[in-house]
């Protein structure tokens, strides 16, 4: 097991995250909306600068020094998130706009190409809505059909019932690594195992999983992982699909134009090869290259260290949260990991959410794009608080002691 | 009590409280003394469009003046309702159509509500002119 991080690191940490030095309503700062978005370190703000300021140049086009620099500095960035999911080459990764655009492309693609009438696309009910509709729109498309793993009252998947749908008809599994409502860290190893005995590719969301935790592809075997930026301490509007090459290739492109052509003429387009393929247009340059840089801030750190520093901080979250009377969690499975759901009492979450910001503490209320999940508990929403490894036990405390002023105003 | 009235006693009250949580809990403490809507108008069609919380709100006419009942699923969500509805029930249409609503602006509600409330609160300001508009041409 890994070191957790000293309290001198954690300090030293937070120096690197400008916007954690915010006071907001005259309060200092409690960020807890890790989920929705990390905040970014210099590293990746100074390396964004420099792109703008430096080499600003279109890619794989210029013959150019500008286009020559950042065309490297573009796929050294390829090479590093290779790397530190443990692809096997840089050709399986593929520069998304996020989450969403990466499933959308194989939804799409796969969809296309492999699902015919009758054939099935296999979700879990904790997916998020990007990992829903998607597949919705292209099950509709095809005639197909979409099934749902259902999830017990602690908010983990029913692995019999997993099994009890993973017929011949069934094309392609599309599930979370870990919930963003309930936390449940799901067992994608056996769903992958389970789904390749029957020759079923899987597809992992790693939205909530990828800042946390240590990702193998290799040792996963997944087929394809998805995952954003912004989750992981880098840009909003850039993300990563990885697909294993042999899938990549049997996928027929995504959309058209730009990088992903190798020739046209008015008869026929021969397309390019991995991962251009998959990379239309003018892609998010400078998001891409600066990806590359907060990868390299994880691995100062060091992922393991990560995972430790978190799982430490989200025991002590839960301890002191227990502590709070008529506190009700949603979701509380043995794995979990990055947030805590919950409700106060029969207290609307947006006011308790909306008490807690006033307080300085940075939280999100409602849905969290899993309306599905909400209605199986037949509630409007969560108060739901994510951490990052930069967050400290104070701000836990403050946390509680914001719960408990809320508390007293709302029950 | 006139709505200008109405609307000074409020901006008197929040202006007392310095702290924004004392604000908050005010805004909830109205909300309890809020005309409690009736269960039979609990309906989707009196349902407030823009509010994520669920806020439904009557309109009843009595002797040519308007009176408010209304619930919400969430208590910060019903106090403000409760504040729009002390300042404008009980006064006619006319009244309400050509009334000023300026104490969400002065107690500086609209610049600390989160975007969803504010736009909330917008639509429920609009609803009960929309009633206004509706009972005063029925009057006509």
């Amino acid at each position: 097991m890994a070191s957790i991080l000293s309290s001198e690191e954690i300090k030293k940490i937070r120096s690197d995250f400008p916007l954690l030095q915010r006071e907001i309503y005259n309060k200092r700062l409690v960020y807890l909306d890790n989920a929705a978005t990390t905040q970014k370190p210099n590293l990746v703000l100074g390396a964004l600068q420099k792109y703008y300021t430096d080499y600003n140049s279109n890619v794989h086009r210029g013959v150019h020094l500008l286009s020559q620099e950042a065309t490297d500095a573009y796929e050294v960035s390829r090479k590093k998130i290779a790397k530190f999911i443990d692809a096997k080459t840089d050709k399986e990764i593929i520069f998304t706009k996020g989450t969403t655009d990466g499933i959308n492309l194989v939804a799409s693609s796969f969809g296309k190409k492999f699902l015919n009438e009758g054939d099935s696309v296999i979700i879990s009910a904790m997916e998020h809505h990007s990992n829903i509709v998607p597949w919705q729109m292209i099950c509709e498309e095809k005639n197909a059909n979409l099934k749902v793993i259902p999830f017990n009252e602690k908010g983990e998947l029913r692995m019999d019932e997993f099994e009890k749908l993973l017929d011949d008809t069934v094309k392609i599994i599309a599930v979370t690594c870990v919930s963003n409502s309930l936390a449940t860290i799901n067992p994608v190893e056996e769903i992958i195992q389970k789904a390749h005995a029957k020759n079923i590719p899987v597809l992992l969301d790693a939205a909530q999983a990828i800042q946390h935790m240590p990702l193998s592809v290799q040792k996963l075997n997944a087929d394809f992982i998805v995952f954003s930026g912004h989750k992981m301490f880098g840009p909003t509007g850039i993300g990563v699909l990885y697909g294993k090459e042999e899938w990549l290739n049997k996928l027929p492109p995504y959309q058209g134009g730009g990088d992903m052509i190798k020739s046209v003429s008015f008869e026929k387009t021969i397309y390019n090869e991995l991962p251009f393929k998959f990379e239309a247009g003018t892609p998010d340059i400078s998001g891409a290259i600066v990806l590359g840089y907060a990868v390299d801030y994880i691995n100062q750190i060091s992922i393991e260290r990560i995972h430790a520093t978190e799982e430490d901080l989200m025991n002590y979250a839960m301890n002191a949260l227990k502590t709070i009377p008529n506190i009700r969690f949603i979701g509380e499975a043995k794995n979990r990991a990055g947030v805590i759901s919950f409700l106060l009492g029969n207290a609307h979450p947006f006011d308790t959410g909306e008490l807690l910001d006033k307080q300085g503490i940075a939280v999100r209320t409602g849905h969290h794009c899993c309306q599905p999940v909400m209605d199986i508990f037949k509630i409007p929403g969560t108060v739901r608080a994510s951490f990052a490894f930069y967050n400290t036990k104070e701000e836990i405390d403050m946390l509680i002691k914001g719960l408990e002023r809320a508390a007293k105003i709302l029950l | 009590m006139t709505i200008e009235e109405s609307q000074q006693e409020i901006i008197d009250e929040f202006t007392f409280l310095a702290d924004w949580m004392d604000k908050y809990e005010m805004i909830i403490q109205m909300g309890k003394e809020l005309p409690m809507i009736e269960e039979q108008y609990k309906k989707p069609e009196n349902l407030i469009k823009g509010c994520q919380s669920q806020v439904w709100l009557h309109a009843e006419n009595k002797d040519n003046l308007l009176y408010f009942t209304a619930d919400s699923d969430a208590l910060i969500t019903k106090g403000l309702v409760a504040l729009v509805v002390k300042v404008l029930s009980g006064h006619s249409a006319k009244e309400i159509i050509e009334s000023n609503l300026h104490f969400v602006d002065d107690i500086g509600l609209k610049s600390h509500l989160s975007p969803t409330r504010s736009n909330g609160l917008l639509s429920m300001l609009k609803q009960i002119k929309n009633y206004a508009i509706a009972f005063h041409s029925l009057e006509k």
